[in-house]
């Protein structure tokens, strides 16, 4: 069997892999976070407090499905709130996800063999939480398969020509494909993980997932080529995804909404924010669980530099929504936007400008994006800016819409709070799930980059 | 008939010497043989010849069967069952179409690339005689094997043996049924 368990704690260097790794050491070091390594305080803790949200979660859907919208801060002219501002935050954080899994495998950017796992995992619950909150929102959830166009004894079908029709397709299609190429993803894992597990139960699980992979020649031959052609397939749907979600607010006609530049601007936020969850996530855990040789700060600062650039694109959307706003002569577009500025929400406005245009400009730094704590820190203050951007344009442009009798200003509830938190729950509990029951870095694509992977040229003819 | 044996594996290092002897065996005349590796060689296939399959036209069916299948979809429900007069706007409202189409088109080849990956490979498959090799544990790790089957016409035990010892493996082992 096996040689001697390999594990490298704390290598140095700066490049993508650490120098020294074999094939054997980067199979057992990610292999034994799950196999054998004890789970970590901070892990268990977190699981803790992600269960107690998910608890309250539970319990706030469980009293939104008896006493109905009303318990949500939900009034009159303000009939979309946090639910869809959750909803679109969600699903942009799913995004990074499958840049990193799909674009950058196209575009060949090795350095994200070692992050591309987990990322996919974050893409999948993040889309998990994003479709709760069109569903809860619908007022009778349970009803929610009319949604689809099945043959019904009602006589009646969904609107396509609804933005809201096309957006449940973008994401279940999503949802759909981001499952299947991590699934695909995992399956050589998967073998590893069955040839190396000690314990017989988990041995039979990995095994009956793993579907008998042997790591074939003639296997990898078309695991290739399906992985190019899922990645072919996922980029056109990511750009897609977020660009029907923008679909949702531009096709309606209130003011500050109804814009051709949505697209772009909501695509480059989502990822955005994505990339900001990428990095809140991978930092503590490549120290919890000593994987710095595999995650290294090269990988932090080339995601550092993805956030600013599209922290930048969406910098520019910002000042190009007050331009179109004052250059198209609508009154009512006009007033949209000085609204936001100086409304009853200019506080979250200048608050998510703060985050999302000022401070993306520290990572210009090298000395900032060198260091892990900061770039912590900064992705939260990301994420923060990214709930509120989507926040002030849905709720500012609702609660003072086109009839000013009908003005009123939006108060969330605690059971808006709950909700929120409580998918915030459940994103972490699925992720520390995920991270303790499988490898958390895609170990063959990790044993691509060591240099010994290369073919000789001359040697093999 | 049935071969007592399933064939001989010979197990290496490094890639490098993977390759160098699917090449020698594939010149040798054997044609029945597979290698395991930890990780995808591109070289590897060359050597095998493995670079052609059937997978990108599959997915082009499937993507293209999604797309029809999305639009008549929606054509059927606009136009013939369900049909909505708005203000005297056409029924056969296609740019409204486009999105569905393509979300459908997307989902349609990406689960004809999944299940076409694993019909193509076999898969799932419970049951492969290689798994009887207690070494082959490692072909997830970091081993490299070359398989052998008896199957091959120029299949022969001791000489078939003797050519992958020349090969200079780690070892070289009898893979039972």
């Amino acid at each position: 069997m096996a040689d001697e368990l390999e594990v490298i704690e704390s290598p140095s260097g700066n490049k993508i892999i650490a120098p020294d790794y074999t094939f054997g050491t980067v199979t057992d070091q990610i292999a034994s976070v799950v196999l054998t390594k004890q789970t970590p305080i901070a892990v268990l803790g977190t699981f803790t407090v992600a269960l107690g949200l998910l608890m309250t979660f539970m319990l706030a859907v469980g009293l939104l499905f008896g006493k109905g919208l009303g318990i949500w801060g939900l009034r009159g002219p303000t009939m979309w709130a946090w639910d869809i501002t959750n909803f679109v935050w969600w699903v942009g954080i799913g995004h990074a996800g499958t840049l990193i899994s799909a674009i950058l495998l196209l575009l060949n950017q090795q350095w994200r063999n070692s992050i591309n796992r987990f990322a996919e995992a974050m893409t999948i619950f993040a889309v998990a939480c994003a479709g709760m909150f069109p569903i809860l929102h619908l007022g009778r959830p349970w009803l929610m398969y009319w949604l689809f166009p099945y043959p019904n004894t009602m006589g009646i079908e969904p609107n396509f020509r609804s933005p809201l029709v096309w957006d449940v397709f973008a994401v279940s299609t999503y949802a759909t494909v981001s499952v299947l190429f991590w699934f695909v993803g995992l399956i050589p894992d998967l073998a590893t993980l069955r040839d190396r597990a000690q314990n017989p139960a988990f041995k039979v699980a990995y095994g009956i997932l793993a579907m008998g992979w042997r790591g074939s020649a003639r296997h990898w031959a078309v695991y290739e080529t399906a992985s190019l052609l899922l990645a072919g397939l996922a980029t056109p749907l990511v750009l897609s995804v977020h660009t029907v979600v923008s679909f949702d607010f531009t096709v309606g006609i209130v003011p500050g909404w109804h814009s051709t530049f949505f697209p772009p601007y909501f695509v480059a936020g989502a990822i955005y924010s994505g990339f900001a969850m990428v990095l809140a996530l991978a930092i503590p855990l490549r120290s919890l669980y000593g994987l710095k040789g595999l995650i290294t700060d090269k990988h932090l600062d080339n995601a550092a530099k993805v956030m600013m650039a599209t922290g930048l694109i969406v910098g520019y959307s910002y000042i190009m929504e007050a331009f179109a706003g004052w250059y198209s002569g609508n009154v009512y577009e006009e007033a949209a936007i000085w609204n936001r500025m100086t409304g009853p929400y200019a506080v979250q406005y200048w608050i998510l400008i703060t985050c999302n245009v000022v401070a993306p400009n520290a990572l210009w730094f090298k000395k900032v994006r060198s260091s892990p704590i900061i770039l912590f820190i900064w992705s939260l203050i990301v994420l923060l800016g990214m709930w509120l951007e989507r926040f002030v344009i849905i709720v500012a442009s609702l609660a003072q819409d086109n009839l000013p009798s009908s003005w009123r200003v939006f108060e969330s509830t605690r059971w808006d709070w709950a909700t929120y938190l409580g998918t915030i729950g459940l994103f972490l509990f699925l992720f520390m799930l995920f991270i303790r029951l499988l490898p958390m870095i895609s170990i063959f694509e990790v044993r691509t980059l060591l240099p010994q992977a290369k073919v000789d040229k001359k040697e093999s003819l | 008939m049935n071969p007592p044996i399933y064939g001989l594996m010979a197990e290496f290092d490094d890639p490098t010497a993977l390759v160098k002897a699917a090449r020698a065996a594939r010149e040798k005349g054997f044609r029945k043989l597979d290698a395991y590796t930890p990780f995808p060689i591109e070289e590897l296939s060359d050597a095998l010849h493995l670079h052609k399959n059937k997978l990108p036209l599959l997915v082009l069916i499937g993507g293209i069967v999604g797309g029809t299948l999305g639009y008549m979809l929606q054509y059927f429900v606009t136009v013939i069952y369900y049909p909505i007069n708005v203000g005297g706007r056409p029924l056969h409202s296609w740019p409204s179409y486009i999105i569905i189409t393509f979300e459908m088109t997307i989902l349609f080849a990406a689960l004809t690339a999944v299940f076409g990956l694993l019909g193509l490979c076999g898969l799932p498959e419970p049951y492969h005689p290689t798994f009887n090799v207690p070494r082959f544990a490692m072909a997830s790790r970091n081993r490299f094997f070359l398989c052998i089957e008896s199957t091959d016409p120029l299949f022969e035990h001791d000489q078939t043996a003797a050519f992958l010892e020349s090969l200079e493996p780690r070892e070289v082992s009898e893979v039972a049924h």
